[in-house]
């Protein structure tokens, strides 16, 4: 009996030490990879994972004498406090409202523009709206808001003086928060609907022409061919691209909003303030970190869960798709 | 070709000229779209502030005037400042992020390479959980001491997840058999990437490239959030930013160009910076933007 426990004993012995000489061989033999790796691996470390234990500010009352390890540990006091003054549920209203239309129109749009572009013939022509419709993609978010001033200013923007010369009342939009979701609609399809088409027009690149003449022979217009062979084709790509734009649905985009709005328009909060712009004022405008931090790991522990449930979706409608 | 389009155009019905019809007034009209705010821009900064004040911006200038740009190089040594800035942080950037993403997505491609999946996720992991804002803000400032530190925006802008995605997609292209037999032919795995995997995957870096260039280029967060107003040469876009919507920079500019507050082109100024700080950008991008269009097609076909 003894013998026996001490033969198995002894087995698993060698078989750790065997063990470990594998995992010593194989970083052996890795080195020079992983040694390769290791820049992105620090940088990583640094600016994505160092952050992540600082989201402890969410549970207690920072103030800046005492530091994080000093000041008062207050549990959900935090949350408590957004939820209650209600700004958790605007703040996430609006972002996931803004980002649902970004996502629809957005995606419409560019199949729209996708499958136009393809029925256009003339080269010169098709080289030349693209180029043109990618351009509003290159330009800073800064630029961007300076376009939306130059149209929209109530003193000398291209609208009011359009407006005025056909001899209607100019419009005062930097005070007006309920016309601020189409400006920002608007600006957001203007930028991106021609960067976003690209996956869509490749798509149809890889429509097997064979298919499109078959339909011709057949007897299928121009509009049969678009609905009954195009979109169908651009069905799992739509699909893909909106499951992971769904994906997202918790996360602004900062820089369109904040230059949009500018940095301190009360007036037009309302309407406009998303998840990003509120934690930025609350670092950058009330100092009040805790909260700021609060906002970040309900929305980072949100878009988790969101983006595990999609993936889970994703795999099950088509798995070579899904993320892991 | 020409005679198949020929014969298949006698074919088509009325809905194939609608669509074309349709596809060439609404590509058209969205293109001019895209293309009218960026020549409202220019017009404005051609405009006299005169001009301005009474009738608006507008595309054409109803009273031609230099005045803005003029002012804008009158204290040559700020522009200047930002344009060398900005360079330098995109060319050290672009030229440092460029190797590290080329060389750990090739690492992450190598199917022998034990690690692979472990640091890929360690990587993904990153886009799906983040601290936040605010602590990213404070370990940046008070831990890394980075305030006022142009690596601020230097370093968080070198590399990410998604690049070192296309970089993968980019390599899987080449054969593994290929790194096999230099293997056997005694090549160390450093070398193989430099000598062989690099010069096989132009097309790839200069997409690359391009896209951390780009960035660079725009980067406008991290300068607003780290390097102070204060500061004498920002980067471009915090330039850009601060003419745009700092009154007392307008008022310290008028007092460098020995100009009365009130005759500064104030409007005009604005558009001129932008114009100055884009111009490059946008003369640019038609000859790369074939990259581009690459880089979002390999990166849209997930890593």
């Amino acid at each position: 009996m003894a013998a026996i426990v001490e033969r198995a004993l002894e087995s698993k012995q060698q078989k750790q030490q065997r063990l470990s000489a594998g995992r010593l061989r194989r970083f052996w033999n890795n080195k020079t990879l992983l040694i390769m790796c290791l820049p992105a691996i620090a940088f990583f470390i640094i600016f994505a994972y160092l952050p992540m234990p600082g989201l402890y500010l969410a549970f207690i009352n920072y103030n800046y004498s005492d530091g994080i390890f000093k000041s008062p540990f207050v549990a959900f006091d935090n949350f408590r406090f957004l939820v209650m003054n209600g700004d958790l549920w605007r703040l996430s209203f609006n972002t996931v409202a803004y980002n649902l239309v970004f996502i629809t129109l957005g995606n419409v749009l560019q199949i729209m523009v996708a499958i136009l572009l393809n029925e256009i013939r003339k080269k010169w022509f098709k080289k030349v709206t693209q180029t043109i419709m990618f351009l509003p993609h290159f330009i800073s978010a800064v630029l961007i808001g300076l376009i939306a001033y130059n149209i929209l200013s109530y003193d000398y923007g291209y609208l009011n003086g359009v407006l005025q010369s056909l001899g209607m009342e100019p419009v005062k939009t930097y005070s007006n928060p309920s016309i601020w979701p189409f400006i920002i609609v608007l600006t957001f399809l203007w930028q991106s609907t021609g960067y976003g088409s690209i996956v869509y027009f490749a798509a149809i690149m890889g429509l097997d022409n064979e298919i499109i003449e078959a339909s011709e022979i057949d007897g299928a217009n121009a509009f049969q061919r678009i609905i009954y062979i195009i979109l169908p084709w651009l069905k799992p790509t739509f699909i893909i691209l909106m499951l992971f734009s769904l994906g997202g649905i918790l996360k602004g985009n900062f820089g369109l909003f904040f230059n949009l709005v500018g940095a301190n328009n009360t007036a037009l909060y309302a309407t406009t303030d998303i998840i990003e712009t509120y934690v930025f004022r609350s670092l950058m405008t009330n100092f009040n970190f805790s909260i700021g931090s609060a906002v970040s790991l309900y929305q980072s522990v949100f878009g988790f869960i969101i983006v595990i449930t999609v993936n889970w979706l994703v795999r099950k409608a088509s798995p070579e798709n899904s993320l892991f | 070709m020409e005679n198949t389009e020929e014969s298949r155009s006698i074919r088509t019905d009325l809905s194939g000229i609608a669509v074309k019809a349709f596809g060439y007034l609404f590509i058209g009209f969205f293109s001019l779209c895209c293309l009218l705010p960026f020549l409202l821009v220019l017009g404005t900064s051609f405009t006299s502030e005169g001009m301005i004040k009474k009738h608006g911006f507008n595309f054409w200038p109803r009273e031609f005037s230099t005045f803005a740009y003029k002012i804008v190089f009158e204290n040559p040594d700020l522009m200047i400042g930002s344009y060398l800035v900005t360079m330098g942080i995109t060319i050290v950037g672009t030229a440092a992020g460029l190797f590290i993403v080329a060389m750990t997505g090739y690492a992450l491609q190598r199917p022998d390479f034990g690690y692979r999946n472990g640091i890929s996720f360690f990587i993904y992991f990153t886009t799906l959980f983040s601290g936040g804002l605010v602590p990213f803000y404070l370990l940046m400032t008070q831990y890394l001491s980075l305030k006022d530190n142009y690596l601020a925006v230097l370093l968080p802008g070198l590399l990410s997840p998604f690049l070192i995605i296309m970089m993968k997609s980019f390599v899987r292209s080449i054969p593994h058999a290929i790194t096999e037999s230099a293997k056997i032919d005694g090549a160390g795995d450093f070398t193989i990437f430099m000598k062989l995997i690099l010069p096989m995957t132009t097309p790839a870096l200069a997409t690359i490239g391009l896209f951390i260039a780009l960035g660079y280029w725009n980067e406008w967060y991290n300068s607003m959030l780290f390097l102070s107003p204060d500061m004498d040469y920002r980067p471009l876009q915090l330039f850009l930013y601060n003419v745009v919507t700092s009154a007392d920079f307008i008022r310290n500019s008028a007092a460098a160009s020995n100009v009365e507050l009130r005759d500064m082109p104030l409007e005009s100024m604005k558009m001129a910076t932008a114009v100055v700080a884009t111009g490059p950008v946008i003369l640019f991008y038609p000859f790369v933007q074939r990259y581009f269009i690459k880089g979002i097609t390999v990166g849209a076909v997930k890593g």
